[in-house]
């Protein structure tokens, strides 16, 4: 039995489709690692992905993002498709980046992805400097760059932030503490409660939010956006979430509590938001079986298109390190 | 002595070192209760207490720039970068304090420190985890650089580099941590810093290589064993270089090829190359010639094959060489 689906049900089960597909694009992800398809490492999003829907249900498509080491979640929120995404990892020619960036390295500027980074906290002066850029071209476009509670501690994370503050930048700060930084709580990196208690010595705002709460996360992110919108600045949104999966597929030791895991398995919030779903009667069990299927078919879909796709050419390696002598105007964001 | 992979020397190095010398404390990202994300530093926290193994935050410039502060404060700190590329937000720090302060203060400072990462290519790795930075490092006044290529040098460069009053950035080929064994003495164990290590006497051809060519500049030799007798000279310490032994070897052969990992321009075979034409001109049969890396970012790893120098190119260099 399906249930009619009304407007703001289709929207809701929209965000749950989302979450199932940045599951099973980590499940995938991980099985090709172990297959050797993919090299080097894969750091699943799996139990954060309501921190990215959240947000980018509160962002335009003309809106952007940067991101992390574990960003392919950031990816899949924004509207990034599965197959170039599948390939990209896969290192195919025929990825976002040809193949060239790899697991963390995404970047796709139609999508107003302005790039992950394997360099921790690497993009969040850039994002700040986009976002002032938009400004002075006069459009209301605001730009959200990602990073950890580990990211935090990097000095470029206070420099952007407080750059961000004197230009008014429109960007939002979304510190995902997911209270580990590979093999470091969060009690051994700050001694302060909250991250987003920092906001104040920027002088902006900072909100604390339930990162496993996607309609928390996404309302906590349209004031913020709206906020930068209206050219009053930036805003640091620290969601409290965590990787009920190991830091990577290369890193498969975990120093972390059996406790504090279970516990945290317990509030997975896919499950959660599935159960608040059907409680509200926005979607039928059976209806979320479906999208968990359909997100399935779409990542098998993906990897069987990016496996069938060719590796880039040595010899192109050299290429685009220089622009040609042709090339005069900067591209400009949209 | 014992068998050890190369990374399990440098972890032989550290417990011998940190109970050697009280003053010596490592820090650095998941140094401690991980053991380091390749485990060099495993057992450390254990042993002698998470004051002489510090988990740091994730702060590259922090760690370095504390480091000097514990210098000054009379310790002998030892920074673990996670990866080659990861030591590029602590440049700053390398470059503006850690080489100039000793000179500025007429000596009256001394620093003390170590930092140590993996580093270079070949092992499948994303982007970002390949690079091979020895040029920086090198390029900066004040600053001493050492690169291992066996399991005992791992050890002994890292002791020396314990030891020494300067700052010295060792870099181990994260390539060969676990498949290169080698003897390695028990206990404390030092090679002391500015010595080339001769790695196969031979007369007709010199190949100069450090940290992962040298096992490629061996196997190219082996190769060349029918056409010609090959001389292959472990650089060891990059800076302070030992030239003697550099220009007693062209001196022998006439003949030099230098591999080097990194990309071709400014990289340290230019170096070598430069003090070959001011100092061996009158002894060389034929032009230096080098092997090297390309000037991109180093390759996602489909193509890193083509990237690295490999054996075919050396040889294809060194029977080029052997023309003259
Ligand atoms: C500059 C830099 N230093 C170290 C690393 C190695 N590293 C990769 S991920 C990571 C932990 C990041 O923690 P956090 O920012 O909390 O993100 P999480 O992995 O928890 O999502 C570290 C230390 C890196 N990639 N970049
Ligand atoms: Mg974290």
């Amino acid at each position: 039995m399906t249930s009619v689906e009304t407007g703001a049900s289709v929207a809701l089960t929209q965000l749950y489709l989302t979450m199932a597909r940045i599951r099973a694009f980590e499940a995938k992800a991980m099985d090709l690692f172990a297959e050797k398809y993919i090299r080097g490492s894969v750091h699943p999003y799996t139990g954060e992905e309501a921190v990215a829907v959240g947000v980018c249900a509160a962002l335009r498509p003309e809106d952007y993002i940067t991101s992390t080491h574990r960003g392919h979640g950031h990816c899949i929120a924004k509207g990034l498709e599965l197959r170039p995404m599948m390939a990209e990892i896969t290192g195919r020619a025929t990825g976002y980046c040809r193949g060239r960036g790899g697991s963390m390295h995404i970047t796709a500027m139609r999508h107003g992805m302005l790039g992950a980074d394997a360099i921790v906290a690497g993009s969040l002066a850039m994002a700040a400097g986009a976002a002032y850029g938009l400004q002075l071209q006069g459009k209301d476009a605001v730009v959200v760059a990602f990073f950890g509670d580990g990211g935090a501690q990097q000095g470029i994370f206070h420099e952007a932030a407080n750059l961000a503050a004197v230009l008014d930048a429109p960007v939002i700060f979304v510190c995902e503490n997911n209270q580990w930084a590979i093999s470091t709580p969060i009690s051994c990196a700050i001694r302060i409660e909250n991250i987003a208690d920092r906001a104040a010595g920027y002088g902006f705002p900072g909100e604390v939010v339930d990162g496993n709460d996607v309609l928390a996360v996404r309302d906590v992110a349209a004031r913020a956006v709206e906020r930068a919108r209206r050219g009053e600045g930036p805003t640091l949104i620290e969601a409290k979430t965590y990787r009920i999966t190991p830091h990577s597929a290369a890193t498969p030791t975990d120093n972390r509590a059996p406790d504090e895991l279970s516990y945290w398995r317990e509030r997975d919030p896919i499950v959660r938001f599935g159960r608040e779903l059907v409680e509200a009667g926005h979607a039928s069990p059976e209806r979320l079986e479906e999208l968990d299927r359909q997100a399935g078919e779409e990542v098998e879909d993906a990897a069987e298109w990016a496996l069938a796709s060719p590796y880039p050419d040595a010899a192109a390696a050299e290429e685009d390190v220089y622009a040609p002598a042709d090339w005069l105007t900067p591209g400009r964001l949209a | 002595m014992a068998e050890l992979t190369l990374l399990e020397a440098v972890n032989d190095c550290f417990h011998t070192e940190l109970e050697r010398d009280e003053s010596v404390i490592v820090m650095g990202e998941d140094v401690g209760r991980a053991g380091g994300v390749f485990r060099a530093t495993a057992g450390l926290r254990d042993r002698f207490g998470p004051d002489r193994c510090v988990d740091t935050p994730l702060a590259e410039a922090g760690i370095l720039g504390t480091a000097v502060g514990l210098c000054m404060a009379g310790w002998r700190p030892v920074c673990e970068m996670q990866y080659d590329a990861f030591s590029y937000p602590c440049l700053d720090q390398l470059i503006t304090h850690v080489g100039r302060y000793r000179w500025r203060t007429g000596g009256a400072m001394a620093f003390p420190l170590t930092i140590r990462m993996p580093y270079g290519g070949g092992v499948r790795a994303p982007e970002l985890h390949d690079d091979s930075p020895e040029t920086y490092y090198v390029h900066t006044p004040g600053v001493k650089v050492a690169i291992p290529s066996t399991a005992a040098d791992a050890k002994g460069l890292l002791a020396a580099a314990i030891r020494d009053p300067d700052p010295v950035v060792v870099l181990e080929p994260k390539l060969h941590y676990r498949t290169l064994r080698g003897h390695v003495p028990e206990g404390e164990y030092v090679v002391p810093l500015g010595r080339a290590r001769l790695a196969r006497e031979g007369s007709d051809l010199t190949i100069v290589a450090y940290g992962s060519m040298v096992p490629l500049a061996e196997r190219a030799a082996d190769e060349l064993a029918q056409e010609a007798s090959v001389e292959v000279l472990d650089v060891r310490t990059l800076k302070p270089l030992d030239e003697e032994a550099l220009l007693a070897s062209a001196g022998k052969t006439g003949r030099v090829v230098i591999v080097q990992e990194a990309p071709r321009t400014c990289g340290y075979a230019a170096e070598l190359a430069a003090i070959l034409a001011e100092k061996a001109m009158l002894d060389l049969r034929g032009p230096v010639l080098r092997v090297t890396g390309y000037d991109v970012p180093y390759p996602y790893w489909q193509i890193e094959d083509a990237y690295m120098p490999s054996v075919a190119r050396v040889l294809d260099a060194a029977r080029k060489l052997l023309e003259f």
